[in-house]
């Protein structure tokens, strides 16, 4: 299930090029990260071009959506006034199966119950029609 | 190669203040540490010909014309947040020895308390640094929004990989606090603080506290590089640029995605400083570490080779980085309780330890002192001073 948000006046990215072609995939509910065609590595954030063996050629690979919480800072004071009324809440760096890390928030978790190394599971967040942000639920242990 | 060939004639500050603002523009008020540095070195603002300002609070040309500097020919910034200053340290070496430049003034500053307040603005536009862009679209609509969230991330990994603690971040803050109580110029002064008033203050982004977080400050300083042959003539006694050098963590513009979290510019850069020395990080006398938050000081001693990596903790504790310890750490009490005026402060205190003009909070028979900048996603630089 999405969480349905009114549209607000936090801080929105800009929808165009390959940072809107991300989020254009994040619309249509689905996570994916750019994937060189040549040596197969996944780049997150967009980029033009391999850093690995400089090819221009890669594919939006679909992720599995699962991953591990990696670092995360819980926001006390607002440091923006569009999210005063949001704290506290936790910006959250989630390292990927495909090696990717992204920075999101894990929406049905309290601060203080986040755990380095917890699993979790993409899901999607509808701000506007045109911005969908992905964000993260508790996943079960992986087997 | 600048090793020994260059050095710092001049220094200059402004005071340092919160309420009700230093009441000067932003461009005055660098102006006025721009003149005091001059005055400090002895030289004519003609004489200046490189300019080398700290991004986003005002240019060369603006300098040079109001200064009255009618020969400039080396004016460049570099775009490193807080690692700007000791970045152009070394740029003002280089230009020196090489001939593109006789004297570079670095100035610095800004009304970080009564303008635009950094914690609300630092990422909102997006030309303000490098990775503007990328945090915008990916770490701002999340409300990843100001450098402590930022920062925070990277200190949260460590105290989770090495059990570095709160205590010892706080160790940090009260370090800086006690060596503001001898600097009659630090905003904290007159301020003591104790290990309780730290774990006390309010959470601003988990793990820091508000006593984590360094002061925003009105104030401005400037310093003047020149070769060690013109500097004979001048009225101060010269400050040597043993070595210096500057790095990027990679990559540079976007955080998460560093495979390893805690490699940051400066990871590199200090050991090419220390080479260029021909000294080693156990031979300073104290060290200027840039502080913009508490752990940033622990991260940058482990970096520049103080310390092992995780070790940094253990090295800030039982007074480590107080005078008398085995290196003090910003005798003037850092960004965190003398004052936030971009790190250039920090250049300023190296050279007054150096000159033997510190005072009350003179480290004895002071000979090799180390600085460093921090900024922009951790971009680093060093110089490694001497008398």
């Amino acid at each position: 299930m999405s969480e349905q948000a009114t549209p607000n006046d936090k801080p929105m990215p800009a929808l165009t090029g390959l940072h809107g072609q991300f989020y254009a995939w994040c619309r249509d509910r689905e996570l994916r990260f750019q994937r060189c065609t040549r040596c197969g590595r996944h780049r997150h954030v967009p980029r033009e071009i391999c850093a690995h063996c400089s090819s221009m050629e890669w594919e939006w690979s679909r992720s599995s959506g699962r991953g591990t919480v990696f670092t995360w800072t819980e926001v006390v004071r607002a440091l923006h006034p569009a999210f005063g009324a949001a704290t506290p809440y936790a910006p959250v760096v989630v390292e990927m199966e495909e090696g990717v890390r992204l920075l999101s928030r894990v929406v049905d978790c309290p601060p203080d119950a986040l755990q380095i190394g917890m699993p979790v599971e993409v899901d999607f967040q509808q701000i506007s029609d045109g911005l969908t942000l992905p964000v993260f639920r508790r996943a079960a242990v992986a087997p | 190669m600048f090793k020994d060939k260059a050095c710092i004639v001049g220094v200059g500050e402004t005071p340092f203040c919160r309420k009700p603002g230093s009441g000067l523009s932003e461009m005055g008020i660098q102006l006025k540490a721009a003149v005091a540095a001059l005055e400090d070195a002895g030289l004519k603002a003609a004489q200046i010909d490189g300019i080398l300002p700290f991004p986003n609070v005002g240019k060369a040309e603006a300098f040079a014309a109001s200064l009255g500097c009618e020969n400039l020919r080396f004016a460049a910034t570099l775009h490193m947040g807080g690692a700007a200053p000791v970045g152009s340290l070394r740029m003002a070496a280089m230009a020196v020895t090489s001939g593109a430049a006789d004297y570079v003034m670095v100035p610095g500053g800004w009304n970080g308390y009564s303008g635009a307040r950094v914690r609300e603005t630092a990422a909102t536009d997006v030309n303000s640094i490098p990775g503007g862009e990328i945090a915008r679209d990916f770490y701002m609509p999340f409300g990843l929004t100001a450098p402590p969230q930022w920062y925070a991330l990277m200190a949260r990994r460590h105290m989770h990989e090495y059990g570095t603690t709160a205590e010892q971040f706080g160790a940090v803050a009260l370090a800086m606090r006690k060596h503001a109580q001898l600097n009659p110029a630090a905003l904290m002064h007159g301020k003591p603080l104790t290990m309780d008033d730290y774990l006390a203050s309010p959470m601003i982004a988990s793990p820091y506290r508000l006593l984590d977080c360094c002061v925003e400050t009105d104030g401005a300083a400037a310093f003047i590089v020149t070769t060690v042959e013109r500097a004979r003539d001048l009225r101060q006694k010269p400050v040597y640029i043993m070595g210096a050098a500057a790095g990027q963590p990679y990559p540079a513009d976007e955080i998460t995605n560093r495979a390893d979290f805690h490699r940051t510019g400066l990871t590199n850069a200090a050991p090419e400083a220390f080479r260029i020395a021909g000294v080693t990080p156990a031979d300073a006398d104290f060290a200027q570490i840039y502080d913009c938050f508490t752990f940033e000081v622990i991260q940058q001693l482990e970096e520049a080779g103080f310390c092992k990596r995780g070790e940094g903790g253990a090295f800030v504790e039982n007074g480590g980085i107080e005078l008398g310890g085995r290196l003090p750490v910003n005798t003037h009490g850092g960004l965190l309780s003398q004052a936030h005026v971009l790190g250039i402060a920090h250049v300023v205190e190296a050279v007054r330890q150096l000159r033997g003009e510190a005072g009350a909070r003179q480290v004895a028979d002071a000979e090799i002192g180390v600085v460093t900048g921090w900024g922009d996603f951790g971009d680093g630089s060093i110089a490694v001073l001497r008398r």
